[in-house]
């Protein structure tokens, strides 16, 4: 590996964009590709965008070259808007999950630090705070007040960017009306269809820390088994014989 | 914990370990899981430092090939030539370096330029 790409790996990573190292086994050449970025359509470019997305590193193989596909995605990150009781739960969990988490809350009564010592907390407006926090793929948005005056403005601003999860709490007529207003301001059947709600898997969760479990168990469903774009890398196989170690 | 994945940050202070030693002028090698077959111990993208004192950082095996990997990484600081690796399934009446879990992976070491 060259300091170079090291150094721009780093950079990447400080950026939150998504990096794949591209090593051919044979040579030890390497280069940087940035999957999503990266227009070429070529099958390795391809191939790095699947590894990404499914975060998983991995070798791809073509014209009798293997070439080990290094994903060095962002650290995941949680958006929790309404610091309700729901949250107190889903927080610790989404941190041992291994989230980057903030609160956001403009009830200041709501989203204190006594609440939720050790969090980031935001008493900004959900839309103002989503969007100086630019949700990326790795980016999970709850919303939990079921207070259309809060939760609306942060559903507008999560449906723009490309999250890789939308969940928003309410029964399925509290979803339905939320949807009615999300027609009026312009968003499509598309857009709708990438919020979770009523939130969470359903497991007949009924206090606040298992309906934090369904939700947790959603989000992990959502990033672990969301199908990868266009055709999947080469299913690993036995490799031919190479120099063995040891 | 706070900032992201277990696994994700341990990568990062791998790579930013890395880039400290070969900044203070060290030899250093970086050994990479390729590949796993059955039941490997650590996942594709698994990385371990080699310093030329053998101070090391990360994990390509949790502790069953490592010696091993260290060898090859001294050999490859001086030659700069890379090398694909292959540890397979152990005999456990043998005591040749290999993974007791019963699985087969390929670590790729490398010099860091």
């Amino acid at each position: 590996m060259q300091s170079d790409t090291l150094g721009q790996i780093q950079n990447d990573r400080e950026g939150k964009t998504p990096v794949v190292r591209a090593l051919d086994l044979e040579s030890g050449e390497e280069h940087l590709i940035r999957p999503f970025e990266d227009d070429s359509g070529s099958p390795l470019v391809q191939a790095a965008r699947n590894a990404a997305l499914a975060d998983k590193s991995q070798v791809f193989e073509a014209d009798g070259k293997r070439i080990f596909l290094q994903v060095f995605n962002p650290p995941l990150r949680m958006i929790v808007v309404g610091a309700v009781h729901i949250s107190q739960a889903l927080v610790p969990m989404a941190q041992i999950a291994g989230y980057d988490v903030t609160v956001v809350d403009p009830r200041r009564a709501f989203g204190s630090d006594l609440r939720f010592p050790g969090v980031a907390l935001s008493n900004d407006w959900p839309d103002v705070a989503i969007e100086a926090l630019k949700p990326d793929r790795r980016t999970a948005i709850v919303t939990l007040t079921h207070d259309p005056k809060i939760d609306d403005p942060a559903l507008n601003v999560a449906l723009t960017s490309t999250a890789f999860y939308i969940g928003s709490l309410g029964s399925r007529k509290t979803h339905a009306a939320r949807l009615a207003r999300l027609t009026t301001v312009g968003f499509d059947d598309d857009a709708q269809a990438r919020i979770d709600g009523p939130i969470g898997l359903a497991i007949g969760a009924k206090s606040p820390a298992e309906i934090a479990i369904s939700i947790m168990a959603k989000i992990t469903q959502t990033l672990r088994q969301t199908p990868s774009e266009g055709s999947p890398v080469s299913v690993e196989q036995a490799p031919p014989a190479v120099s063995a170690g040891a | 914990m706070k900032d992201s994945s277990l696994v994700q940050q341990e990568e990062a202070d791998i790579l930013r370990q890395a880039a400290d030693w070969k900044a203070q002028g060290r030899d250093v090698a970086i050994a990479t899981v390729v590949s796993t077959w059955g039941s490997a111990p650590r996942p594709a993208g698994s990385q371990l430092v080699v310093d030329g004192e053998m101070n090391m950082i990360g994990s390509v095996s949790g502790g069953c090939v490592e010696s091993a990997v260290v060898q090859e990484a001294l050999e490859i600081m001086e030659t700069g030539m890379p090398k694909l690796l292959e540890f397979g399934v152990s005999n456990s009446a043998a005591w040749d370096v290999g993974l007791a879990c019963g699985g087969k992976i390929q670590v790729f070491v490398e010099r860091l330029n």
